[in-house]
């Protein structure tokens, strides 16, 4: 094959940053798809525009989902990635790996594809980008013998995925790996077999910190939060002080609610517990000497999802407080879900997000639909209208008789 | 044949002893220094080093990043939700040689702490079907002018950036201290034989979220209300009759000041502060200027600890427009559903 040039892209392998062409052209050194991809993609930068469509259903037997078709605009001209399909990889909780397990995604990859991939997806799978539709079937087939599984994709449960959790983080309030690889193994069929209206995504994050971004990103927000106070430790808040860090400064006055207090003579640090939000910043500026209650578990909150199409959402609070404990195998969780998803299939357009479907139809609706009852945790501020749909039962219970007489 | 629904690799068989041993036992961390963070558990002390990548890598990319995890990790490392690697190290005489060896072979070392993280992004021009600009080579770029940002923890609190390639907005951008956003500008284009052939119109009509897209039964086609399309491209994505690229008019803008975490404020979306800059590849000279001049106007005027949205909420977006000398135009001011919320209510501002 003879070395074509790609002057604009060589210079993107200039500067610090570690170069993204400099790896397509790694692969491309091994692969004539990778090479071609080189060929598209100096074009694209030529004309200022993609050269990629979407179209033309590609999948594994069994599954629904996991691959995504994908070809180049001008297959003629750039045969190798006429077909140029992306595979999903379930990832392992956490991003966690051994070198053995990533040297076998590696070389199966090397074997069937563009020898190309993403670590990760903005979902979490393991992205292998790149390969002929005669190869789906096989890849699948090696990756399955491995040990590996195809992650979401269209209208299903898309891949879940959580923050690194009680595996590396002090502030994780309930075990994120584990609520994560138990959930995604009760709901494979709802994972492989799209079957809603359109995509429905869970993180876990451990605290409110939300390393994985659920709030903003994912229709169910499962975020770690405790329900007693936070426990102080005043030997080590001296230290602080003792190390010159202020604490009044940089935790005290940038408490939300300003329940804490730190005394100078005592150099003692208090919580007006009930008064707390445990919006996570005192602790992350001490770690040492500040840490979550004893009663831990998670906020459930619905309907997070990006802009497209009628504006981005976040989550909203769904369950303030639920355990989230492996010994309870995530029961009360996954019934939740349960309801919920029935609720959506049933009430949901296509592809409108369940968020966008709440919206649609209203809280109390949905609230309703999957028998939550209403607490003041779910929302900001009660409603400024009194544009109520009352119904029979509260009518009942609520009206009064012209003659006098009891309801 | 494939087993069915086995579900992924069990996390537990990817964890080193370090982890195992303190699980759930960890008792706070430090930041040694710019990459490192150091986990000290009831058991023992864990030091992982943050190394920022492409995303998009090679196989040999991760079997090179393989090998140094074998040298210095017993064969066992971890990503990020941000696409940093973290080498899992339990020596910590093996830190600093590990660093030796990751600069000397040109990785980027750093991401920790009052940094900025690898920026979230899409796949722009390398695999997307309706992308409005490149993903992986605008963040090349910004990357590159803000490297002094990465390997150093001088900035007043974290910067976390993501950059969607269309208006999708996907990649996390609506919730980041800055997003960076492919836009279109233009209607699609038609290709009426197209529709004729292959598209459900009434899913298409539907998907119109302003309504701007009409059945034409006499065409056996659709016609499109200009004047009502946003340019989000969600028709394209229902039938490649609807093309929206445009290559002279797309281009990218500039969102600033959402956040994820809960701490000190709520969760909060990122607002548009630029509409437009044009699509200069390959180094985007325009959108790496724009965004240093944002983030040195922050380092110059934020207290310590505030988040870009923070330090803009605090001062007042007006008063931002005004310090950063940013043209203030009708394209900033929502009118899309939910502008509402964004309307001043009160007599009281500044100038």
């Amino acid at each position: 094959m003879t070395e074509k040039k790609t002057p604009l892209l060589d210079e993107l392998e200039k500067g610090k940053w570690p170069s993204f062409v400099t790896e397509i052209k790694r692969a491309a050194a091994k692969n004539s798809a990778s090479a071609e991809l080189l060929q598209v993609l100096e074009r694209s930068y030529r004309e200022r525009r993609g050269h990629w469509k979407h179209g033309g259903i590609v999948g594994v037997r069994g599954y629904g989902g996991g691959v995504i078709g994908r070809y180049v605009d001008e297959p003629h001209t750039y045969p190798n990635v006429a077909e140029f399909h992306t595979v999903r990889i379930n990832q392992p909780s956490g991003f966690f790996y051994n070198t053995k397990t990533l040297r076998t995604i590696c070389d199966l990859w090397e074997k069937h594809g563009s020898g190309l991939t993403n670590m990760h997806g903005s979902t979490g799978d393991i992205i292998l980008l790149g390969c002929k539709t005669e190869s789906i079937q096989p890849i699948f087939d090696d990756y399955s013998e491995a040990g590996f599984d195809l992650g979401g994709s269209g209208s299903c449960l898309r891949t879940t995925n959580c923050c690194v959790g009680p595996g590396r983080c002090e502030f994780a309030c309930y075990d994120t790996l584990e609520a994560c690889y138990n959930v995604t193994n009760e709901f494979m069929d709802e994972l492989h077999r799209p079957m809603w209206p359109y995509k429905s995504k869970i993180k876990f994050s451990g605290c409110a910190n939300d390393c994985t971004g659920s709030i903003a990103r994912s229709d169910c927000s499962v975020i770690g939060t405790w329900r007693d106070s936070l426990i102080i430790d005043q030997a080590a808040v001296k230290e602080y002080a003792a190390k010159g860090f202020d604490i009044q400064g940089l935790v005290c006055d940038k408490c939300p609610t300003k329940c804490l207090t730190f005394n100078k003579e005592t150099q003692e640090l208090s919580v007006v517990a009930e008064d707390c939000t445990r919006c996570m910043h005192c602790i992350n500026k001490m770690p040492k000497a500040i840490t979550a209650g004893k009663e831990k578990g998670a906020t459930i909150l619905i309907g997070g999802k990006s802009t497209i199409v009628q504006s981005a959402f976040m989550s909203w609070v769904i369950v303030p407080f639920m355990k989230m404990e492996a010994e309870d195998d995530y029961e009360e969780f996954k019934d939740l879900m349960r309801r919920i998803w029935e609720w959506w299939d049933e009430n949901g357009k296509t592809r409108e997000r369940i968020g966008e479907t709440i919206y649609r139809l209203g809280m109390t609706n949905f609230l309703k639909g999957i028998e939550v009852a209403p607490v003041p945790q779910m929302v900001f501020r009660p409603r400024a209208n009194p544009y109520v749909f009352w119904n029979q039962d509260d009518l009942d219970k609520s009206g009064t008789a012209l003659d006098g007489s009891a309801l | 044949m494939a087993k069915l629904d086995q579900g992924p690799p069990n996390y537990k068989e990817m964890l080193p002893p370090v982890i195992l041993e303190n699980y759930g036992k960890w008792k706070y961390h430090e930041i040694p220094r710019p990459g490192v963070l150091k986990h000290v558990g009831e058991a023992s002390t864990l030091y992982s080093v943050r190394v920022g990548t492409p995303r998009l890598v090679s196989i040999d990319f991760i079997r090179d990043v393989c090998a140094l995890a074998d040298e210095y990790c017993d064969g066992f490392l971890r990503w990020t939700t941000r696409n940093n690697i973290e080498f899992l190290l339990s020596d910590e005489a093996k830190v600093n040689p590990l660093i030796d060896t990751l600069n000397a072979k040109g990785f980027a070392v750093g991401g920790t702490g009052e940094a900025i993280s690898n920026i979230i992004h899409t796949q722009g021009w390398v695999h997307c079907h309706t992308p409005a600009t490149d993903a992986s080579g605008v963040v090349k770029a910004v990357m590159d002018d803000l490297y002094e940002y990465f390997n150093s923890m001088k900035l007043p609190a974290k910067l976390k950036m993501g950059l969607a390639c269309c208006l999708n907005m996907c990649g996390s951008t609506h919730c980041s201290d800055i997003g960076i956003v492919g836009v279109h500008r233009t209607p699609p284009r038609i290709d009426h034989d197209k529709i004729r052939k292959g598209t459900e119109i009434p899913s298409l009509v539907a998907s119109c979220p302003t309504g701007a897209i009409r059945p034409d039964p006499k065409n056996k086609s659709v016609v499109v209300n200009n004047d009502k399309c946003m340019y989000c491209g969600n028709c394209y994505t229902m039938s490649p009759a609807m093309e929206i690229y445009d290559a002279k008019n797309d281009g990218i803008a500039i969102l600033i000041g959402g956040k994820v975490s809960n701490a000190r404020s709520a969760p909060s979306f990122s607002r548009m502060v630029i509409p437009f800059l044009p699509n200069t590849a390959p180094r985007w000279p325009e959108t790496t200027e724009a965004i240093r001049k944002i983030i040195e106007l922050w380092i110059a005027n934020a207290q310590k600890g505030e988040r870009i949205g923070e330090w803009v909420e605090r001062i007042g977006w007006e008063r931002f427009f005004s310090m950063a000398e940013l043209p203030f135009s009708d394209m900033l001011i929502d009118d899309y559903i939910f502008s509402r919320e964004t309307f001043r209510t009160s007599a009281s501002f500044k100038y």
